[in-house]
């Protein structure tokens, strides 16, 4: 009963050969037009190239640029190691695994997911440099010089922080994937003689492979889009000669150059890892029932439990104490009756963002799914590409083109006479909203696709010979199959827009301000505990998406 | 489809157009920084602002991208330098205003009157008063000398306040001996740079190098947190340049709606009323020379700050990161 391999799908996919198949349909002009609205921003950053600055370029290759492709290198690699690691076993682990404390443990270790980088980054130093509190009683006891400890400023450093707070991509995503494995694959592969590890091996980590490398590319993406969490650490990455160029030489062209490198390489990415993966299909929607989960009992599930709460003390525990302290330094200083405003605003961008963007994913999966051809590869790809770019850049780009828009529709409005302002679009919440949908469509991407992957082709089909029509098949077949992978979506999307920093600043309405934008009013002048009851505020409210997840999923099992 | 188009018409339509009364600033120095001096003004002549702030890159980009179509009528950024591109991308507007001209000295001002500060920075040198005898120290070139190896921190050199430092260094010294200067900053490095001001003070009282150079008004800081901190401030180049003074100040966008309005606006930050509460809210020195600091700045000492136009900061800022990126200081 159970395919993972090629089924009748993946004969259909043998089509696959030229750019599309036959006729451009609707679902060509639908993944089109979700492209578009990223590409439009991307070919103003591309656009860059119209103007040389070989003046930069000459000085960053002299100087920076090979130690800055190593520091890069170095960092892609060891985060991408890192969630992988992390996220797969840990979701292994409460997926399909039971010990002392499991259920906690299985909503907790997203929690993670809700501090920003940026936060996870100061905090991180501020405890453990030279003149953090760990380091400066290490002194008073042991006394200066006598004893070692890691730098917390080196590449060391920035992997740790970035793995702990970017491997919940791959948890979630991993997770979700094991949760909804058919219990008799795994039965069956568990009656062939393999134990825990053997079935996790063989069976359970090849079929939940979409699952990972979603989870992964996410993380790594964001990995190299990241500049707040390397210039906390001083850490010289390929996003510091962006913001070089931008900021020090005054050259958006030299910045949106190199920034469109780093596009071109992560569409690469995406497009190898697609084709790789094309021969294989991983249908799995039997859902016999509750899967056995592997017990661990006595000392081994205690060690386990352990290990757990010694991860997740230093993933979420140790950081949010000290921010709750530090916050409760400024808490007199800091908390106002603003406060509610910010709350509002946070809330409601993460909520319309996490709704538009998780529906525009739908469309794009939906699309490749019934027109699985090159065109649609390449324009689904193009749709996602939002979240590979420094968040400034893409801002840039996206107001460039929102005030090109605005100002056409002033000359419109001008010419019947009516001298209108000219920001219609910019500067209120509908081009921020868009901004969102193009920055996170690659978030909203991974859940849903590799939901829409685990349902075989023949059940909304066999739905359609009984007379269903489309609707009902998307509201009684596809919807209630996807209710994991969309709830993931909008969660990722919702935490990731409140913590966003770059498009919020730049296109906000007048007085629409986050806690985004109060963490970085504060920490931009290195005022950290100010800081910490806006970065506190953020992660409680993130709180409060992930339990919703985690009560939905616990309810489908 | 029809419909929307309309309905959208109608909404553009119907959209407040704002009044000649209120003020729209682009800020890149921070809102608890401004707002309460924005607050007064409203209070005392009913003329409303309103403001976004962001980095000064990004709203320079905005600025540029909407052209004629701009809400904005002041940009106001930290950095001589950020104003001074401001200027040369053509956004911003000469200003001709006897009451400016005579609250900003001409050395804090564009010499095109595009921009004018309105607050000092002084960028001094700390020093830990435990390990380091003040007659030590003498001025930025000596933190150089191979005496301070292993004892020095420094914030990156991505950070634009050491490039304008840098940048006035080549004025007065040319490119080559700074740049031995530079290579002599980092080769008595005790750590790698730090990312930030309060974090390399820090490290100084924590022992781990025994001198620094930081703005002021960040040492103002962590001496409030902590009053028995065991750092002072010193006073370099006394007998030559002067301290590294830079500014945040503003100017009148190209493309003003309210243009009048907001040289109002800028007139009264510049008055002696307004000085003293917008310097004192960042510990930093007021532009106005007829504004006396406030106390806590004033207890630090005062100093003779570097005269040459601050200007000079931005024109050459490319040319100090340069240096400073082949110098090996990150």
């Amino acid at each position: 009963m159970h395919d993972i391999t090629p089924n009748a799908s993946a004969l259909r996919s043998g089509k696959r050969t030229g750019l599309f198949t036959g006729q451009l349909n609707k679902w060509h002009y639908a993944s089109g037009a979700m492209a578009l609205l990223v590409a439009v921003p991307l070919l103003v950053v591309f656009s860059g190239w119209l103007q040389p600055s070989t003046d930069i370029w000459s000085h960053l290759a002299e100087t920076l640029l090979s130690q800055l492709f190593i520091n890069t290198i170095k960092l892609v690699i060891g985060v991408g190691l890192g969630v992988m690691l992390l996220g797969v076993s840990l979701a292994w682990l409460t997926a399909r695994c039971d010990f002392p404390g499991r259920r906690l443990f299985d909503w907790m270790l997203m929690l993670p997911l809700a501090i920003p980088a940026y936060v996870m980054a100061f905090v991180a130093i501020g405890l453990l440099d030279f003149s953090g509190p760990v380091q400066t009683a290490l002194r008073d006891w042991l006394g200066a010089g006598n004893f070692w400890f890691p730098r917390i400023r080196s590449t060391g450093g920035v992997i740790f922080v970035m793995v702990l707070v970017l491997y919940p991509y791959v948890y979630m995503l991993a997770r979700t994937a094991f949760l909804t494995q058919g219990r008799s694959t795994l039965e069956a592969a568990q009656t062939l003689g393999y134990g825990p590890l053997g079935v996790f091996w063989h069976v359970a980590l090849p079929m939940a492979r979409p699952a990972i490398v979603a989870g992964t590319s996410l993380a790594l993406m964001e990995t190299l889009a990241d500049f707040g969490t390397v210039a906390t650490f001083n850490y010289d990455t390929f996003t510091t000669a962006i913001y070089k160029a931008w900021f020090g030489f005054f050259s958006l062209q030299a910045a949106s150059q190199l920034a469109s490198l780093l596009l071109l390489f992560v569409f690469l990415s995406l497009m190898t890892e697609r084709l790789t993966r094309k021969r294989s299909d991983y249908h799995d929607t039997m859902r016999s029932g509750q899967t056995p989960r592997f017990r661990f009992q006595g000392w081994r599930g205690w060690s386990i439990t352990a290990l757990l709460g010694l991860f997740f003390s230093l993933a979420f525990l140790l950081p949010f104490i000290q921010l709750c302290l530090w916050a409760f330094e400024a808490v007199s200083k800091e908390l106002d009756a603003r406060y509610l405003g910010l709350l509002y605003h946070t809330l409601v961008l993460g909520l319309l963002a996490a709704l538009v963007t998780t529906a525009g994913a739908l469309v794009i999966g939906f699309a490749r799914r019934y027109q699985p051809d090159r065109l649609t590869s390449i324009t689904a790809t193009t749709a996602t590409l939002g979240y590979a770019l420094p968040g400034s850049v893409l801002a840039v780009g996206i107001m460039i083109v929102v005030t090109q828009v605005d100002s056409l529709i002033h000359t419109l409005l001008a010419s019947l006479g009516n001298p209108a302002t000219g920001q219609i679009l910019s500067g209120s919440v509908f081009a921020l909203v868009l901004a969102y949908v193009i920055r996170f469509m690659a978030v909203a991407h991974g859940p849903v696709e590799t939901g829409l992957s685990r349902i075989k082709h023949s059940l909304p089909e066999a739905a359609r010979t009984l007379g269903a029509t489309p609707p009902h098949v998307l509201t009684k077949i596809y919807l209630p199959l996807l209710r994991p992978g969309l709830f993931t979506a909008m969660l990722l999307v919702m935490v990731d827009t409140m913590k966003e920093m770059p498009a919020t600043l730049l296109m906000r309405p007048f007085g629409w301000d986050t806690l985004a934008v109060r963490i970085y009013e504060m920490t931009s002048e290195g005022e950290w505990e100010r800081a910490a009851l806006p970065a506190i505020t953020l992660v409680l409210v993130g709180l409060l998406p992930v339990i919703l997840l985690v009560r939905k999923t616990l309810q489908d099992r | 489809m029809k419909k929307t188009i309309i309905a959208l018409l109608c909404l553009a339509v119907s959209l407040p157009i704002y009044a000649t009364d209120t003020v729209t600033v682009y800020s890149a120095r921070k809102e608890h920084l401004i707002k309460p001096l924005f607050d007064a003004y409203t209070e005392k002549t009913g003329v409303q602002i309103r403001y976004i702030t962001d980095k000064a890159g990004p709203l320079l980009a905005r600025l540029k991208a909407e052209g004629t179509n701009t809400p904005a009528d002041i940009l106001m950024t930290v950095d001589a330098g950020n104003l001074w591109q401001a200027a040369e991308s053509g956004v911003l507007s000469q200003v001709e205003s006897e009451v400016l001209n005579k609250n900003v000295p001409a050395h804090l001002r564009d010499p095109d009157n595009q921009w004018f500060g309105l607050s000092i920075r002084a960028r001094t040198i700390v020093y830990s008063t435990d390990r380091v005898n003040p007659e030590e120290l003498t001025t930025y070139e000596d933190l150089a000398d191979p005496k301070w190896k292993g004892r020095l921190c420094l914030r990156t050199s991505k950070k634009v306040y050491n490039q304008s430092l840098v940048a006035m260094m080549i004025t007065r010294h040319g490119e080559e001996k700074t740049r031995q200067i530079i290579e002599g900053w980092v080769a008595n490095l005790a750590t790698q740079p730090f990312s930030n001001d309060t974090k390399t003070m820090q490290a100084i009282a924590a022992g781990q190098c025994d001198a620094g150079i930081v703005n002021t008004y960040y040492f103002g800081r962590l001496q409030q947190k902590d009053p028995d901190v065991k750092l002072a401030l010193f006073w370099p180049n006394q007998d030559s340049t002067g301290v590294h003074v830079n500014i945040s100040g503003a100017g009148i966008t190209k493309n003003a709606k309210n243009r009048d309005a907001a040289i109002k606006l800028l007139e009264w930050l510049s008055s002696e009323e307004a000085q003293q509460k917008f310097a004192a809210l960042n510990m930093e020195y007021p532009v106005n020379p007829a504004v006396a600091p406030d106390a806590v700045v004033s207890a630090w000492g005062n100093f003779k700050g570097d005269d040459l136009n601050v200007a000079q900061a931005g024109k050459l800022q490319t040319q100090a990161i340069k240096l400073m990126d082949r110098a090996g200081y990150r």
